[in-house]
């Protein structure tokens, strides 16, 4: 295998891991938890308090769009390199 | 037709349903044994995932314990979803290429060490086992609670089932009946938050009537007006550096459960991986996104319909009737003044509320027909057991493929391997039951056990394996006996032995996330400081961290 063609793949794949990553801890920990009470200030829609809101509903549904997005990205990155299976 | 009947009908229908999924997944060789022949498509996983990750206490007990905490039951929400994102992006795939059959495999393999590889087996049994047992016991409490049927008849119908299904299908057979399970679970939530938003904000979508109506706030408002914390308030029941170490510990350590990543061995391809925990996570997630808007909802209709009503009048609503009769709802006039006193203060407080009721109650409440009743019992029985054989399969696969076939008689032929993973998943569903039916007291608090040990454990021992290549075998045991021991230590003496948290205040449940750090320090530095694993290893890491050449490789086994 060509050490260069893979480490290449490696590097893309470990960049685009990182920077979901990043999102996943800022929505999770720096939002839901430790921004969530400064938050709470600001309602959206007459609905509940956005720090509460987003630890109990926005939270989730940020995880499941960023195991789609990695999944449909590293589907390009395969073709583009040949590694898909 | 009674609630009663309608019970009957449909917990003996969903289990004949079982048993004639696990009839046709029958299977004849060991791949379809333990990996489902690697025949299973993406979202049908995806399903299975769901259903096998999704506990009874998932389905009976997580929004009434959210009710009770308010904002800080967000460590459940989040911390039970978020791990399923680094499955998709840190382990599932890789795992999947690497192609085997079991967690301990790949443990003692990629640190070509029987130490590993032992030491990675008793740690899938010990958490696999601490969290079967309440699954099994959950089957009794359903079956008992709304049949009359005595607990330990309901383990051991449980046990049947279940042994019947995964002694002649194994994991394929388990694999689809968890979708079927997963189906039969979720109709039945659905339809209990439906029910609710409907009557409360006359929006039927929980998701939407949650975060457009005020219901929340009103909720933490009347909380307040009778003394109880408010609800949406964070870090009024636990510190923010708890919220922070429990959510950690509890997505890591969903990451790192032999019987959540097993799941993604089933799919076809490395790729399929990635999307299949998509699917799982949106099929969870339907779930848990509705949970906090059936906390809301039910709760404040709890406490509008009780406090401060008088008592003869409370008494004489049907479901009120119901549940103080089953001992979850209890009334006590203490003062004698006729009226229901709802407070934050024990002494004066006349209403306890059993957090189950928050879901259980909502037929009545929401005056749904007895079918609904039936089928929400179902749909917890379906939860139940779908873990419950999740569970059982990776003890029964450690100890049949890791122990036996790897370790004691490699050169069995398939007949006699295939042979073996039947008696040994019998025994295992079988000498289960009994713990199912009396549980050690100890055991409830083992919860805590399962992901504190997955977290610093198996995750960072599988992470380095695939992300660091230099990684030994020096290191990884090194860094995984220190996480083991420092977490265990820990949560043995806080819980057991009466220590305070001495660590910052943290609590046990929190404390996986502190022993993976440290794991990851010390098998850094350990690793670092020995020679490098062998060629054909770093080969081997360099294999697993593309596709390539995923599809099929069942064929080799």
């Amino acid at each position: 295998m060509d050490r260069e063609h893979l480490e290449a793949y490696w590097a893309k794949n470990l960049s685009l891991i990182r920077n979901l990553l990043v999102v996943w801890a800022v929505v999770a920990y720096v939002l839901g938890i430790l921004l969530a009470p400064a938050l709470n200030g600001i309602r959206l829609f007459g609905g509940p308090p956005l720090g509460f809101w987003i630890a109990q509903q926005g939270s989730i549904y940020v995880f499941v769009i960023l195991i789609f997005y990695y999944a449909s990205r590293m589907a390009a990155l395969d073709r583009k390199y040949g590694f898909e299976d | 037709m009674s609630a009663e009947v309608w019970t009957w009908i449909i917990v003996l229908a969903t289990f004949a349903l079982y048993l004639g999924i696990g009839y046709w997944a029958r299977v004849r060789e060991t791949a379809g044994f333990y990996v489902a022949g690697r025949g299973v498509p993406p979202i049908a996983n995806g399903a299975a995932t769901a259903a096998d990750w999704m506990s009874a206490a998932s389905f009976i007990s997580m929004a009434g314990l959210i009710s009770f905490l308010g904002y800080d039951g967000a460590v459940y929400l989040m911390g039970w979803t978020g791990g399923y994102v680094l499955l998709a992006l840190l382990l599932a795939p890789y795992l999947r290429k690497y192609g085997k059959y079991t967690v301990p495999e790949f443990v003692g393999d990629r640190y070509y060490s029987n130490l590993a590889r032992v030491v990675a087996v008793i740690a899938a049994i010990f958490v696999s086992f601490t969290y079967a047992v309440p699954q099994l016991r959950g089957v009794g409490i359903v079956l008992s609670r709304y049949l009359g049927v005595d607990v330990a008849t309901g383990v051991w119908a449980a046990v049947i089932v279940t042994a019947f299904i995964a002694v002649i299908g194994g994991m394929k057979g388990i694999t689809w009946t968890q979708v079927a399970q997963y189906t039969v679970l979720i109709i039945a939530y659905l339809i209990i938050g439906i029910a609710l938003s409907n009557l409360l904000t006359g929006n039927p979508i929980p998701q939407l009537a949650f975060t457009f109506s005020d219901f929340a706030v009103r909720l933490s408002e009347l909380q307040v007006e009778l003394g109880f914390k408010e609800y949406v308030a964070p870090f009024q029941n636990l510190s923010a550096l708890n919220v922070f170490l429990i959510t950690l510990t509890l997505m890591v350590g969903t990451a790192g459960l032999p019987h959540v990543i097993i799941r993604f061995y089933t799919v076809p391809k490395a790729s399929d991986a990635r999307w299949s925990a998509g699917w799982a996570l949106l099929f969870i997630g339907l779930l848990y996104t509705t949970a906090p808007a059936v906390a809301v909802f039910s709760k404040y209709n709890l406490l509008t319909t009780l406090a401060n009503k008088p008592i003869e009048e409370v008494r004489q609503i049907d479901w009120v009737q119901k549940w103080e009769q089953t001992g979850l709802l209890k009334l006590q006039d203490k003062n004698g003044d006729g009226i229901l006193q709802m407070s934050g203060n024990r002494e004066v407080n006349e209403v306890t509320i059993d957090r189950d009721i928050i879901v259980l109650s909502t037929p009545e409440v929401a005056k749904l027909s007895p079918f609904i009743v039936g089928l929400v019992a179902a749909g917890g029985l379906a939860a139940a057991l779908s873990t419950a054989a999740g569970l059982l399969i990776v003890i029964a696969s450690a100890i049949s493929h890791d122990l036996y076939t790897r370790l004691i008689n490699p050169q069995a032929s398939e007949a006699t391997k295939l042979l073996i993973a039947r008696v040994i998943i019998f025994l295992v569903v079988v000498l289960a039951a009994p713990f199912g039916i009396n549980p050690p007291a100890f055991i409830a608090q083992l919860v805590a056990f399962a992901f504190g040990l997955a977290a610093s454990t198996f995750f960072p021992a599988i992470l380095l394996g695939i992300f660091d290549r230099r990684m030994n075998m020096q290191g990884a045991v090194a860094g995984m006996l220190v996480g083991l021991v420092f977490t265990a230590t820990y949560i043995i003496g806080t819980s057991y032995l009466g220590w305070p948290n001495f660590i910052f205040g943290i609590t046990a449940e929190g404390i996986g996330a502190i022993g993976m750090l440290l794991n990851f320090v010390v098998a850094y530095l350990v690793s670092r400081a020995t020679p490098p694993p062998p060629e054909e290893i770093q080969h081997l890491v360099d294999d697993i961290r593309i596709p390539k050449g995923s599809a099929g490789s069942a064929l080799e086994h």
